[in-house]
């Protein structure tokens, strides 16, 4: 046979080593007690030290947050855009955004209840609050942020069992500037850090009841992880990696009690169906719950109803599509306006200005235009033009030949072989002839999708593609916009390629025939669903559509843990008050330090382990290894999925994009450097070993301490020259050429 | 030892016929009548034109992808004899008679028929039974789709025999005995191969990186005997991470690297090499030079300018300084040669020549026209937030000229470092304005006769290739006078490379701008997504005859691709049941046929996935042919399945099986004999015969009613 023995042998003895450390989980499981007892550095004595720390922690971390506020008293960077959506929470107007709504409805929420009446328009950064109440907000958002560290630190030493690995990530994420400046403003981070730090810690402490399925506690943890994932997804789509984190450790967990053979096949369903209802099922009814509060809050037309479908716009208070009433199917001599099936995809668009010498034939534009304007309207004709006739009009069907022409400026919509403006596959489409006689290539054929010869158009329902008689083509719109020859509107043009796309269907959304009854569009109002579903939809193309522009310097996600460039918050001059947002380089390099010392390390332990070396010699070499391989390697996990994924992504990315996943490797430096600082024994003498243990963790403390009061201007404010100059208070820490303060 | 020298030198040789009727089969069906039709088919459009850029000795940076594929197509034209005098410009065109079709194809068509004999050996190497193995070729050879891709001068089906080598030679080095001399060669070839395959087209680091996971767990379990000594797990472990590793490393970096892929073209005699050696190294004020944009997107260019001026207003209505244009062309040209100017000195090289040092000011001066390079604040054609570059020319209009720029080293390794030949990446920083010379990436429109559009950005920052030039052509220019200069520029560097430059430059331009029309729009009458080439809901018409209904497509098998997509679901389950049942102890089948399993899934079924799924990724234009090497692993778990499934039934299921084999077996033959005519071209069908051949809607076949 050509299997050679080997392989199989290798396979039976990993297969046997497995078993082994199986029936050994089982001892354990079988003396819980003892196992309870034998991890016991957990003594009264530490436990209430634990617990000054703790509070130690707290106090800081809230004091290094909540200091300075309120200063600079005018918007800084993106509070802009999420103080404004506040306000659209609190004035109840619909507008649009790429994120899930969570965030900007807690900010809105806190606003609501610190006083802020929505009345501020947070126009551009810089602008004066003056009278208005922000600190409710700010402080709101700050609160959030200083959780941080003490939910770090919670989690370190759940993971680890040590109490200085638990203070070394508090001081770490406690001291950082970035953390500290990012968490002080109206954004949208410190609350998805909240949510995301709140689901390890909750996932933490529910695998340490392991040992007490289905207790109290143990359900209490599960809920609360499952309540902090549907929090961090429902602020950004971040969320989904801390989902992805859970679900992997989950899915680790569920395999381990799958191989206990103990476990009755019942008792896996049970925690099987359990897991499914704690992680699953309740996350995803509160994410739906919170879209719902969303549409229910947001019922006034706003800025954002434009990206979205005729349907989705009739429920919205003082759209014109709300409460309408018009004839349900196209009808000959109607007037219409043609929307396009494309997210954000327009309305169908014709004005009095001409194409530019140069582009195809100087005739009329037709483009895609997102508002609503007198010029998207357009009369439906028959080819030869009698539409004189009394009673009923006659009623468009599929495969129908029609003429559209532009009510304002009676030209006909219009195709012909010259190439499109922008997409020179293409056609180029125009308004053409005068008072509506054209020529031939003015016939266009309507086609529902998915409809046979003779169906019906309906208003609103059906979705249409017009196809261009003379040369077979297909009326699409591009997306692309057009120079300013074009009044920056979108291209529209004719495909010769026929495939079904969103680009090539249209909706007929307004419909004005007096000869035919109206129907109410009530009976149109899309389920709640069919608006989460588009939502989403919307959300993500606006996702993927933020480019970055050819002449914005866009920042590259190996910049980030480096540190390399920081986010200017506040201020550029040397008269303004200046904020940076930029991690303590300190901090930083030495995370970046401990994630290459740590994959040395656990190299190096599971080398020995394999290898067999005698490192159990001493219980404490154990323990350890086990630290570090389980605890560490669960947040370098946590550390992968929420840095690696930006490489994959084709949207503008920033600096501030990494502190999620600069929180996980925060607390790994914690476990890496207070594991090999204890290990010292394993290369020194006792007395030795133990001073450098000390002296190393004193060492520790006291550089981020001094390195926060070096950069702490930088998240409090600067004033005066900039850093180049001797005078300034940041004079000789420009350390990096690219930072900008 | 001393009986060993006494034995006569014998030679036995062991031949498996099996082996040699399927290596046969393959080559008959991919190479019969190969040169038939005698006209460019689909894509050999795109990669013809590289082979006449190689066969031209045209010197040429290759960015379109790594270049051994490439390379590869030229070896086929070069034994064939190929000038390379060929207009690649259309589907369909027929081919002149100085087209040796038959080599330009033959190389692909021979890797495409070696891949059944890999396939079979594949199958052994998994420890299934050769009746399988052979089963898996014939299903490989009996591939439309397939044969099709082999018998043009096309990429894919090199890809794939490197892929299918390095995963047997992978097998043969893991499954040999430990102590045998041969199967470090088998590493070797492991690593050689991957690193072909890579070289061919980029998909293939996908295969590498699951081989080199394959060889980690095999490592790991090296490691974790602990029955060898330290030193000798060790050892085989440096040696396996050593081989695979460096070899590939080296190959994979290769292409990159500038000079390796000079090397090559200087063994084709045209390349960079000759184009470089005799040149002076250290540029000084006076030398001619041509400056090259190290940034290679959309395209690698030269800094150039021509008697043309920008109009005077553009198409939307802005001004423009109506000065000389200066922009970057991808092609050789007289027009490319600027000339290093210290400001208000003459135009030769001092004896000694007068190095140009980081820092110095200089002017440069278009060798044709004699413009300066100038910038100034006016807005640029088409990126209107930069700073338009012009060959100065005073119209007496109160705009004056700004021609001094710094000269800016940036890989410089100490202050005053000397600008150096094709080894200095530079930066030209404009005095007044500091701008930086930029290629901004857009391309001109018919006035500036569609070529890349150059300007001066001031809100340069950090390093941009696009704002970093390298001097490529260097000589110390010795001509005062304007017309002994054009003249002087006229000549080559070193050697005349171009005989009859006009009919080049002719035949680039045209090239070009069908590259440019590729490179616009990634619309495709016939491109595809990832989800539709699972259930072939996508074809590619290759050829079709200007006359009769004789054509040709890329169409798979349809049965076996159906049969391919049970296998991989029926393995699937059969994986998790034996899973999840393992994991409660329940063992249905012996350890040693379930690690044979996981093997052949991560080979079949996991060469499928890193061969399929990053296409998900990719923003390119896709077409159905980038799916055939994920398909080439998915047919392999047919018969893999199917033994699995022999093995482990009961006798009485166990002959049905045998039918269904059989019955399966000779569907996929019914489907290939009547989708032939499509695959070879011939014989011509009728109209009704092709629209029954239509058995999907979403199919394209064309027909004419006659």
């Amino acid at each position: 046979s050509l299997h050679r023995p080997i392989s199989n042998k290798e396979c039976v003895a990993q297969y046997k080593d497995e078993s082994s450390m199986l029936r050994s989980r089982r001892d354990k499981m079988n003396t819980g007690e003892q196992t309870q007892h034998d991890q016991g550095i957990y003594s009264p004595n530490n436990e209430a030290q634990s617990t000054v720390f703790f509070l130690l922690v707290v106090l800081l971390s809230f004091s290094t947050r909540l200091y300075k506020i309120m200063e600079p008293p005018h918007v800084c960077w993106d509070e802009t855009h999420f103080g404004k959506m506040g306000s659209y929470y609190i004035n109840r107007t619909f507008f649009f955004d790429v994120h899930p709504p969570l965030g900007k409805m807690l900010i809105g929420l806190a606003g609501y209840m610190t006083g802020y009446d929505g009345t501020y328009p947070f126009l551009k950064p810089g602008d004066k609050y003056e009278h208005h109440n922000y600190w409710g907000m700010r402080g709101f958002c700050a609160s959030l942020g200083s959780c941080l560290p003490p939910f770090a630190y919670l989690t370190v030493l759940e993971l680890s069992q040590s109490l200085t690995a638990a203070l070394i990530t508090a001081a770490v994420l406690a001291f950082d500037t970035g953390c500290i400046t990012i968490s002080q403003y109206i954004l949208l981070d410190p609350i998805l850090m909240f949510f995301i730090m709140g689901a390890v810690l909750s996932m933490v402490k529910f695998n340490r009841q392991r040992y007490r399925p289905f207790s109290a506690p143990w359900w209490f943890w599960l809920v609360l992880t499952g309540v902090n994932l549907s929090g961090a997804l429902g602020v950004k789509f971040v969320g989904l990696f801390v989902i992805l984190l859970v679900g992997l450790n989950t899915a680790r967990d569920l395999w381990s009690l799958l191989g206990d053979l103990h476990l009755s096949l019942m008792d896996f369903g049970k925690h099987l169906l359990s897991r499914v209802f704690g992680l699953i099922l309740l996350p995803l009814f509160l994410y739906v719950t919170i879209f719902a509060v969303h549409f229910v809050v947001l019922n006034k037309s706003g800025p954002g109803d434009g990206f979205f479908s005729s349907a989705f716009q009739s429920r919205l208070i003082g759209n014109n599509l709300h409460n309408a009433s018009m004839p349900e199917y196209l009808a000959y001599g109607s007037v219409i306006t043609v929307k396009n099936l494309r997210i954000a995809g327009g309305y169908l668009h014709s004005h009095w200005h001409l194409y530019p010498e140069g582009v195809g034939a100087k005739q009329q534009q037709v483009t895609a235009y997102l508002h609503k304007d007198y010029n998207n309207m357009w009369l439906v004709h028959r080819p030869n033009d009698s539409d004189a006739q009394s009673g009923e009009p006659d009623l468009v069907r599929h495969g129908d030949i029609i003429r559209l022409e532009h009510k304002e400026t009676t030209r006909n919509l219009h195709s012909h072989l010259h190439e499109a403006p922008l997409t020179k596959k293409h056609f180029q489409v125009t308004g053409y002839g005068i008072n509506g006689t054209g020529d031939p290539n003015d016939l266009w054929q309507v086609e529902v999708c998915g409809g046979q010869k003779g169906n019906l158009v309906k208003v609103l329902r059906s979705k249409v593609r017009f196809l261009h008689r003379a040369t077979g083509c297909v009326l699409y719109s591009s997306g692309k916009t057009l120079p300013k020859w074009g009044w920056e509107q979108v291209e529209v043009t004719c495909s010769p390629y026929l495939k079904e796309t969103p680009n090539s269907q249209w909706n007929i959304e307004d419909h004005i025939n007096t000869k035919l009854p109206n129907i109410s569009l009530s009976v149109l109002k899309p389920h709640f669903l069919e608006i989460l579903l588009e939502s989403h939809i919307v959300m993500i193309r606006g996702n993927s559509g933020l480019k970055p522009k050819d002449n914005e310097m866009n920042s590259k996600p190996w910049h980030w843990p480096i540190n390399y460039q920081g986010l200017r918050f506040s201020g550029v001059n040397e008269t303004e008050y200046r904020v940076y947002l930029l991690g303590n380089p300190v901090i930083w390099w030495l995370n970046l330090v401990s994630l290459g010392l740590y994959v040395v390390m656990v190299a190096a332990a599971s080398l020995a382990l394999r290898r067999g070396v005698q490192l159990d010699k001493r219980r404490i070499g154990r323990k350890h290894c086990r630290v570090l391989l389980e605890g560490g390697g669960l947040l370098l996990l946590g550390w992968l999925l929420h840095y690696v994924p930006f490489y994959t992504m084709g949207r503008i990315l920033y600096y501030h994009h990494y502190f999620p996943a600069m929180l996980f490797s925060s607390m790994l430096t914690g476990i890496t450097l207070d594991t090999l600082l204890q290990s010292a024994d394993l290369w020194l003498r006792p007395p030795y070993s133990h001073w450098l243990l000390r002296g190393g963790q004193a060492m520790l403390f006291l550089a981020i301490l001094d390195s926060f009061y070096m950069f702490h201007p930088l998240s409090y404010g600067m004033r005066g020259p900039l850093a180049h100059d001797p005078d300034s208070t940041m004079a000789g820490l420009k350390w990096m050429d690219s930072w900008e303060f | 030892m001393l009986t060993s020298i006494k034995l006569p030198i014998v030679i036995r040789a062991e031949i498996n016929l099996v082996l040699v009727v399927v290596t046969a089969l393959g080559l008959l069906s991919r190479l019969y009548g190969i040169n038939f039709p005698k006209a460019v088919v689909f894509d050999e459009v795109y990669y013809g034109q590289f082979v006449s850029l190689y066969t031209k000795q045209v010197f040429f940076i290759d960015e379109s992808g790594p270049p051994l594929g490439h390379m590869i197509l030229a070896f086929g034209a070069y034994l064939g004899g190929f000038d390379g005098n060929f207009i690649w410009n259309r589907i369909g065109a027929e081919y002149s008679s100085n087209v040796p079709v038959w080599s330009l194809r033959l190389i692909p068509a021979l890797a495409g028929s070696l891949c059944v004999p890999l396939c079979y050996l594949l199958v052994v190497e998994l420890g299934y039974s050769h009746l399988t193995a052979l089963g898996a070729a014939l299903l490989f050879l009996m591939e439309n789709s397939l044969i099709v891709q082999s018998r043009f001068m096309l990429l894919e089906s090199v890809l794939i025999f490197f892929l299918l080598l390095a995963v047997v030679s992978y097998l043969r080095f893991h499954n040999a005995q430990s102590d045998s001399p041969v199967r470090l060669a088998w590493l070797v070839l492991t690593g050689v191969t991957c690193a072909c395959a890579v070289g061919v087209k980029y998909m293939g680091l996908f295969t590498y990186f699951l081989l080199l996971g394959l060889a980690a767990v095999h490592t790991w379990q090296l490691i974790g005997d602990r029955a060898l000594s330290n030193v000798s797990s060790l050892g085989s472990f440096f040696c396996l991470s050593m081989n695979i590793s460096s070899v590939v490393l080296m190959q994979v970096v290769g292409p990159h690297d500038q000079m390796m892929s000079s090397a090559f073209q200087a063994s084709l005699e045209g390349g960079l090499a000759r184009i470089t050696q005799g040149q002076p190294l250290e540029v000084a004020y006076g030398s001619q030079v041509t400056l090259r944009s190290v940034s290679s997107k959309p395209m690698p260019c030269w800094l150039h300018s021509h008697k043309a001026n920008y109009p005077i207003r553009y198409e939307n209505g802005r001004g423009s300084s109506h000065q000389q244009q200066v922009t970057c062309y991808p092609f050789k040209d007289v027009n490319n040669w600027w000339i290093i100017k210290d400001p208000g000195r003459y135009l030769v090289v001092s004896s000694p020549p007068r190095p140009v040092r980081h820092g110095d000011v200089v002017q440069l001066l278009h060798g044709m026209t004699s413009r300066l390079l100038n910038t100034h604040d006016v807005a640029a054609p088409m990126s209107p937030h930069a700073q338009e570059v012009s060959g100065y020319i005073d119209f007496n209009v109160s705009m004056p000229a700004q021609n001094l720029w710094k000269v800016d080293i940036a890989n410089r390794e100490a202050e005053q470092e000397v600008w150096k030949t094709i080894l200095s990446e530079v930066r030209l920083i404009h005095i007044n304005t500091s701008a930086v010379l930029k290629l901004s990436g857009s391309s001109l429109p018919e006035w500036g006769y569609r070529q890349l559009e150059v300007v001066g950005d001031k809100i340069y920052k950090g390093y941009q290739p696009s704002g970093v030039w390298n001097v490529e052509e260097h000589r110390y220019g010795t001509s005062q006078e304007q017309r002994e200069r054009e003249l002087e520029l006229h000549s080559p560097t070193h050697i005349d490379i171009n005989r009859n430059l006009t009919f080049i430059a002719k035949f680039l331009e045209l090239q070009w701008k069908m590259l440019t029309v590729k490179h616009e729009d990634s619309e495709h009458k016939y491109s595809s997504s990832p989800l539709e080439w699972i259930t072939m809901n996508t074809n590619i018409a290759y050829w079709l005859h200007p006359a009769s209904n004789a054509q040709i497509h890329l169409i798979g098998n349809f049965v076996t691709w159906t049969l391919a997509n049970l296998a991989l679901a029926v393995y699937v389950l059969l994986f998790l049941s034996y899973l999840l049942r393992r994991r409660r102890k329940i063992e249905d089948i012996p350890e040693a046929t379930w690690c044979q399993l996981l093997q052949a899934g991560v080979v079949c079924a996991g060469g499928w996935a890193v061969n399929y799924l990053p296409f998900f990724m990719m923003e390119k234009t896709l077409f159905l042919y980038h799916y055939l090497p994920a398909l080439t692993f998915q047919i392999l778990l047919i018969p893999v399945v199917l033994e699995h499934l022999h093995t482990h039934m009961c006798a009485s299921l166990r002959r049905a099986l045998h039918g269904v084999v059989l019955a399966g077996l000779s569907s996929v033959y019914l489907s290939f004999r009547t989708f032939s005519p499509l695959t070879y071209g011939q014989p011509e069908l009728s109209a009704e015969q092709l629209a029954s051949l239509r058995w999907r809607d979403s199919w394209d076949i064309l027909f004419r009613r006659r």
